[in-house]
């Protein structure tokens, strides 16, 4: 797992060389400044030893040009860090638009992953070269961190909320996935492999993987069992409760005034504390489902509703009354409440 | 040459703090504040080397890839344990509580500190805290890792965190004790002549760490208390299934966690100063401007704790404003670097062993300094986070930085302490052997973290072991020069050379009385006509403009 160049990672994803180069600029500018120190602090303690043990050297008063020069000319270099890291940190985090999604449910102390045609697989990640891919996690227990080393990736999976990362892998290969929070006794043993190919040959993987439910169709037989829909209607059309078709990704106006967008984190609370955020028009009549279906399922449901598409989209005329207060752009840091 | 002369104090009388009082009760109810500081380096030292055990058991384990030596629950147990034992029992109180309570008075003059008995009570309450953390190691041990996260820590873990928890919670009130005892000394009880600008930076590091003290304590004892709480009654305040958050218990968490890594390095910085001073014989290069960024470090200090949170999922935005207040505490950092370098100008530079603790603290300390600027950095933090390089920059700091300069103030006020010298060449060699060890300990872990090795893996892929090799060999170094001051400083309490009242013939007020010293520190409240670090006449100072002009 080493590049060409001695003590450096390998790199496999567009995100790779952005964070490399942040870190060799830092590099360098550290590794100037902690020479420059010691050579500076060995010369004094070489030139200026004590030659006879009674010597005194005369005083000196201290400077403040200089000591403004050495406050200021750090500070400015490390502005250029910050605002450099800073840039690159908004693009690891925020997931381009056309990503392939996979859902990724961490677990003592393994790595559930099922992308959304359907495909299942456990500590093993399977994705096609040149294509952004998006996750989207949560775990069923602790705090977990999907960690691919090779990707300069890395996002922490918090129980009771979805959180998010992308890469578009540059390199077919084999690359380690680490869990990287600490979660337990088997902590080390929470490993796997992200697996990049080509194009074709991943349409062969998923082919030969086929037979399996999407997570959609799984969502939808969900939502007959679990009884959704007696309110939402069998299509998500609506009825006693609001209507789900085309929901994903609108602004909604709740009755206490605010608009949220309906994203993942919205939607799960949704499903998990129904009477938290109401949407104007309908009573709190909703059930919860804490504690009565698992994250897998929860994510079936998500993808389901997410599949609740208008042929038609019409985005600029919502259901709801337009919205007053526009939401900042949701990102993977957003938080759910 | 004169003033040197004039530095010297006769010897005066047999008696002293040590020999004034016998027995037991004599040391458990002493209201003396140099003797409830060797009460307290006698526990620290205790915790310390079970701290180190730990450490060297994380070593041998990691010698291999395969988890062939302990079980993985021991191995999580080992580590939770080495940081819990080290950061609360040995580093947090190290020199504040040790080298603080007996120098604090001596050095503003003062017979002892304010409140005499709530310093003996603080000992005590440490003592408390410490006993009940070793009942929940011997109990069965904890597991969570130092940092507690939830909802691991309240929810999923089954050992003893609660009993854990409740060790550090007793601990904490310790630590707000000795602060608000310095402050309250630091206001009051300066011997006259004694102003704020005259006072030893190491009086001015120790005001700032007591602020901390104070400030951030209460905060981790109503974290560790409510985590508590969940555990036992199950009441909802992390983990998400009971309707809580497990990322505030980070936020709370941190909100202690990064302040209290500056009541470790602070008083650290503040016995480096007093080295580099004392031990090149010159005044410190920009006082006043070392004196506020003390308390500039432990302001900037608490508005830091989110750069632990950059890959939470917490807001990008908050992690923007974290990672530019973090740059912003480094600066205080840099400045206190810089000013000690310039001290050294045409100084007059002795190579005694505290002086070489203090030049390895000034090397270690940057380069602990140096890799925060990596994890400061947002993008840069996405990948290094939770990797060995975080655990390689923090022992930087922790060791590098707050342990140097522990050992470098241990040795230089050994002395007055003891009333004893500690075998010279012993001491350098040890420094320099410590130094090395370090070295090789945690340079390779930063390289191991880079190349993608996550903490607290009890088994890793095999190409990340010539990294721990070097690490585990470098320990061992550590670990052997760890153990030559432990038994020099015991045997020269018996057998070391009596110590002069001014060994290193300095000016500062603790040397100007006998070693060890009288109960009372001084046989008369002492006036302080000069100021701190006066080796020279001041009317001999010379202007930097010339020197300052060249450079500008």
């Amino acid at each position: 797992m080493q590049s060409w160049v001695p003590f450096v990672p390998e790199s496999a994803s567009t995100m790779s060389w952005k964070v490399d180069a942040v870190y060799f600029y830092l590099s360098g500018v550290t590794l100037f400044f902690t020479l420059l120190i010691s050579a500076v602090l060995i010369f004094f303690v070489l030139r200026y030893r004590r030659r006879t043990p009674y010597e005194i050297p005369r005083p000196v008063a201290g400077s403040h040009k200089l000591e403004t020069l050495w406050s200021v000319i750090p500070f400015i270099i490390s502005m250029t860090i910050f605002g450099w890291s800073a840039k690159v940190y908004f693009e690891q985090y925020n997931p381009p638009k056309n990503a392939m999604e996979v859902y990724v449910v961490g677990k003592q102390w393994m790595w559930k992953i099922q992308h959304s045609t359907g495909q299942r697989e456990i500590n093993e990640l399977h994705v096609p070269v040149g294509r952004k891919v998006k996750l989207i996690m949560t775990t069923e227990d602790v705090i977990h961190d999907f960690f691919v080393p090779a990707f300069r990736m890395k996002a922490d999976v918090v129980p009771g909320k979805y959180t998010t990362q992308w890469f578009e892998a540059t390199k077919t290969g084999r690359y380690h996935l680490f869990c990287a929070e600490y979660c337990g006794m088997n902590h080390s043993g929470m490993i796997g492999s992200v697996i990049v190919m080509e194009s074709r040959e991943f349409d062969n993987w998923l082919s030969g993987n086929a037979g399996n439910t999407t997570p959609a169709v799984a969502g939808q037989q969900l939502f007959q069992t679990l009884g959704c829909v007696s309110c939402h209607g069998a299509n998500g059309e609506g009825g006693r409760g609001p209507t789900l078709t085309g929901l994903f990704g609108r602004q909604t106006q709740l009755t206490d005034g605010q608009s949220i967008r309906a994203e993942e984190p919205y939607i799960r609370e949704s499903i998990l504390n129904p009477q938290a955020k109401l949407v104007v028009g309908f009573g709190p009549i909703m059930p919860t489902f804490q504690g009565q279906i698992s994250e897998d399922q929860l994510v079936q449901l998500l993808a389901f509703i997410k599949s609740l598409q208008i042929a038609n989209p019409q985005p600029a005329t919502p259901a709801s009354p337009p919205v007053s207060r526009p939401q900042p752009q949701p990102s993977a840091a957003a938080s759910p409440k | 040459m004169k003033a040197i002369e004039a530095f010297e104090t006769p010897q005066p009388s047999k008696v002293n703090y040590i020999n004034a009082q016998y027995g037991l009760k004599s040391w458990l109810l002493t209201k003396d504040h140099k003797r409830i500081a060797l009460l307290y380096l006698g526990s620290i030292t205790f915790f310390f080397f079970i701290g180190g055990l730990y450490a060297m058991m994380i070593r041998l384990e990691l010698l291999t890839p395969q988890g062939d030596l302990f079980h993985s629950t021991t191995y999580n147990k080992v580590f939770t344990q080495h940081g819990i034992i080290m950061v609360f029992f040995f580093l947090i109180p190290s020199i504040p509580a040790t080298l603080g309570n007996f120098l604090v008075p001596m050095m503003i003059g003062a017979k002892d500190l304010a409140f005499p008995r709530i310093n003996l009570l603080s000992w005590y309450i440490y003592l408390a805290g410490g006993l009940i953390t070793i009942y929940a190691l011997l109990a069965g041990g904890v597991d969570t890792g130092w940092t507690f996260y939830t909802p691991f820590s309240t929810t999923f873990s089954n050992s003893y965190v609660v009993a854990a928890g409740l060790g550090i919670f007793v601990n904490g009130f310790s630590s707000i004790l000795t602060g608000l005892n310095f402050i309250v000394t630091i206001h009051t009880m300066r011997a006259p002549g004694m102003t704020w600008f005259r006072l030893p930076l190491f009086i001015w590091s120790h005001y700032a760490t007591s602020l901390v003290m104070i400030l951030g304590t209460p905060v981790i004892a109503i974290t560790v208390l409510l985590l508590a709480f969940e555990r036992v009654s199950r009441v909802g305040i992390f983990d998400p299934t009971l309707g809580g958050d497990p990322i505030l218990f980070q936020h709370l968490f941190w909100f202690y966690s990064h302040p209290a890594v500056y009541i470790m390095i602070l008083p650290s910085m503040g016995v480096v100063s007093e080295l580099i001073a004392n031990f090149s014989r010159k005044n410190i290069f920009g006082y006043k401007f070392v004196a506020f960024s003390s308390l500039a470090i432990a302001v900037f200090g608490f508005l830091v704790w989110g750069h632990h949170l950059f890959v939470t999922s917490q807001s990008v935005y908050a992690g923007m404003i974290f990672s530019f207040l973090s740059f912003a505490v480094a600066i205080p950092s840099a400045v206190k670097v810089f000013n000690w370098t310039a001290t050294l100008y045409r100084s007059s530079i002795s190579y005694d062993t505290p002086m070489l603790y203090a030049l390895g603290f000034i090397g270690l300390f940057t380069i602990g300094g140096m890799t925060g600027l990596f994890l400061a950095a947002l993008a840069v933090d996405v990948h290094l986070s939770d990797t060995y390089f975080v655990v390689a920059h923090f022992h930087y700091i922790m060791v590098g930085g707050a342990l140097m300069g522990y050992l470098g103030g241990l040795h230089y006020w050994w002395p007055k302490i003891s009333g004893r010298m500690y075998p010279e060449g012993w001491g350098r060699f040890s420094a320099l052997v410590i130094f090395v060890g370090f070295n090789l300990t945690f340079l390779p872990q930063f390289v191991a973290g880079f190349m993608g090795m996550p903490r607290r893996y009890h088994a890793y892929p095999p190409e990340f072991q010539v990294f721990n090799v070097l690490s585990s060999a470098g320990a061992s170094i550590l670990g052997f020069g760890m153990l030559i001051p432990a038994i020099y400083f015991v045997w020269s309490m018996r057998y070391g050379k009596h110590a002069e009242a001014n060994p290193w013939h300095l000016p500062g007020l603790e040397w100007r009385t006998q070693s060890p010293p009288l109960t009372e520190n001084f046989e008369t409240t002492p006036i302080v006509t000069w100021e701190a670090y006066e080796f020279a006449p001041p009317e001999e100072t010379e202007i930097v403009g010339k020197f300052a002009g060249e450079l500008v």
